[in-house]
């Protein structure tokens, strides 16, 4: 007995799949036609590049949680990239075959640890060892920047080592052969025919620490200023919406969704660049 | 005629299994040695064992010892990448590196400390000319060396290996899938580079160890059932099993 026809399925699925891509659509245009009337009736330069945000004032000028989110995503950058790129050269060129195929996967495992966890980690070890050894408030940009480090990490290592083992067995040995020490192989071959693929790892890990809102709430210390120092408290883009959206109204609430839109178009500036990189890897094998 | 190699009793197994059994042979310096035998034979284990780049596998086990110069390359102390800039190799299905191909003949010497711009020059112009190819690639250098023809391809990584004078050259059928012409080329380049080097040269075809080759030996199942001078072998062979792989006769 047939209860759908070829045709039928095909046609569920084209539903489900539209409506999908529908739903993301509309969200997308919600945001936009919430928060772009707003920049233009308050002006891009003032809402980007003033320092004032005080709802209650009608003033919402959005600079230090864009300074923040900078000064966040870069920390991460340093203290997740190096480390996670030098974790995936270990287990694609140095470690055991077995020891990877179990490692690989607990560390993506660890992608899907809620960022809560991560918050709580951050609030209960980091800054507090913070504090005592580097003084300030212990919450700040440091606890965020080294949290958000860790939080990229399964996405760079992974991503990484797909790319690194993606590089042809033949370059590899051609290198050696022709007395090259592991070492020099790496470096000179392997890294640079990965290249691509490295940087892509690390560019969609920082959207993820772009985007990343919890985690970020709870360590980096949410007071609105613009840094001086690693050890100040800040608060990014999305910790700014998601504290003060339950109870903004008006022309605030509106602020917030234009300060989402903000965010969407670095997130989609840094995602498209990482997509480039990517389809540059596999277009040149 | 000084000997380069002495292998004594050598044995190589894969995940216990016996690939080269009890190999015991002679290769002399400035000759071309011809190995010949059918598919599975252990040509290619044989020769990766010379440059121990079967370490690369996992699973490996080796007992006996192989001699190069009197000093066994099986020594806990030789360093790998030291016997590997002396014993060069050039695979069965060559590929350049992922570089021009002038950085991929520069890059042995650059790994052997060599940086002068014309120094480098010169040897690449010298290493190309000897694996023929210098007049297809003069004008382009700087192109990809992915960008060459398959019998380009394997001529520039000749000439790669060519460039970092080494005192061996391993040869793994470095004419399969080569057309005619390209083929006498680097049979051309072999006989003028017997003077310099030793050369193993491993062949699919027994025609060509016999066009080339000063000694030939013959492998079957991991072991080596004769060797002798190439026209001895082809001749004259002393085993039945050697007569019946030249003659086609085998299965
Ligand atoms: N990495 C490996 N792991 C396990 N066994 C291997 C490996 N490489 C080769 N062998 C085995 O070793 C034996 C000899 O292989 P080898 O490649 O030396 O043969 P060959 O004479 O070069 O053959 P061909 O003419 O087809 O190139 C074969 O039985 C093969 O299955
Ligand atoms: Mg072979």
């Amino acid at each position: 007995m047939k209860l759908v026809g070829e045709k039928g399925v095909r046609r569920i699925l084209m539903t489900v799949a539209f409506s999908a891509i529908s739903a993301l659509l509309l969200i997308t245009l919600f945001i936009i036609n919430e928060g772009l009337p707003f920049i233009f009736r308050y002006g891009l330069k003032d809402f980007l590049l003033s320092s004032d945000w005080n709802p209650a004032a009608g003033k919402f000028g959005i600079f230090p949680m864009i300074t923040a989110s900078l000064w966040v995503t870069f920390g991460a950058m340093i203290t997740g990239a190096p480390l996670g790129v030098a974790v995936a050269i270990f287990l694609s060129e140095y470690a055991p075959r077995p020891m990877m195929k179990v490692v690989k996967p607990t560390i993506e495992l660890l992608a899907a640890i809620p960022s809560v966890v991560y918050g709580f980690i951050g609030v209960m070890v980091l800054a507090p060892f913070i504090r005592s050894y580097f003084g300030g408030p212990g919450l700040s940009l440091l606890a965020g920047s080294i949290i958000l480090g860790i939080m990229i990490l399964p996405t760079v290592i992974s991503i990484s080592i797909d790319s690194i083992m993606a590089v042809p067995r033949s370059y590899r040995e051609g290198s050696l052969a022709l007395g090259a020490t592991t070492w020099q192989t790496i470096h000179m071959i392997t890294i640079k025919a990965s290249k691509s693929g490295i940087i892509a790892s690390i560019i969609l890990g920082l959207g993820r620490a772009v985007g990343e809102t919890m985690a970020v709430i709870m360590v980096a210390g949410n007071s609105v200023n613009i840094p001086h120092s690693a050890l100040d408290s800040v608060r990014t883009l999305t910790a700014n919406i998601a504290l003060e959206m339950s109870y903004a109204t008006g022309m605030h609430r509106q602020a917030l969704f234009a300060t989402g839109v903000v965010l969407f178009v670095g997130i989609i500036i840094l995602n498209s660049i990482a997509s480039v990189a990517l389809r540059k890897r596999t277009s040149k094998r | 005629m000084s000997t380069k190699f002495n292998i004594h009793n050598f044995n190589f197994y894969f995940n216990g299994s016996p690939v080269l059994k009890d190999l015991n042979l002679d290769v002399t310096s400035n000759e071309i040695l011809g190995v010949i035998g059918p598919a599975g034979s252990g040509k290619t284990t044989f020769l990766r064992s010379l440059n121990r780049m079967n370490e690369l596998e996992a699973g490996i086990r080796t007992e006996g010892e192989i001699l190069m110069d009197g000093q066994n390359i099986y020594d806990p102390e030789v360093d790998v990448a030291g016997l590997r800039k002396r014993v060069g190799m050039v695979f069965a299905m060559p590929v350049p590196l992922p570089m021009s191909i002038y950085e991929n003949v520069v890059y042995g010497p650059r790994l052997s400390g060599i940086s002068s711009k014309s120094r480098l020059d010169e040897l690449v112009e010298k290493s190309l000319k000897e694996a023929f190819i210098w007049d297809e690639v003069r004008d382009r250098l700087k192109l990809s060396g992915l960008r060459l023809s398959g019998g380009q391809q394997q001529r520039l990584c000749l000439a790669r290996v060519l460039a970092m004078k080494p005192e061996v050259i391993l040869l793994d059928e470095p004419c399969s899938g080569l057309d005619p012409i390209s083929t006498a080329k680097i049979e051309d380049a072999l006989t003028v580079l017997k003077k310099e080097y030793t050369i193993i040269l491993v062949t699919n075809n027994t025609k060509q160890a016999a066009r080339v080759a000063d000694k030939t030996a013959f492998f079957l199942m991991g072991e080596m059932i004769e060797v002798g001078l190439t026209r001895q072998i082809f001749t004259a062979p002393a085993k039945k099993e050697t007569h019946d792989y030249i003659t086609g006769r085998f299965g």
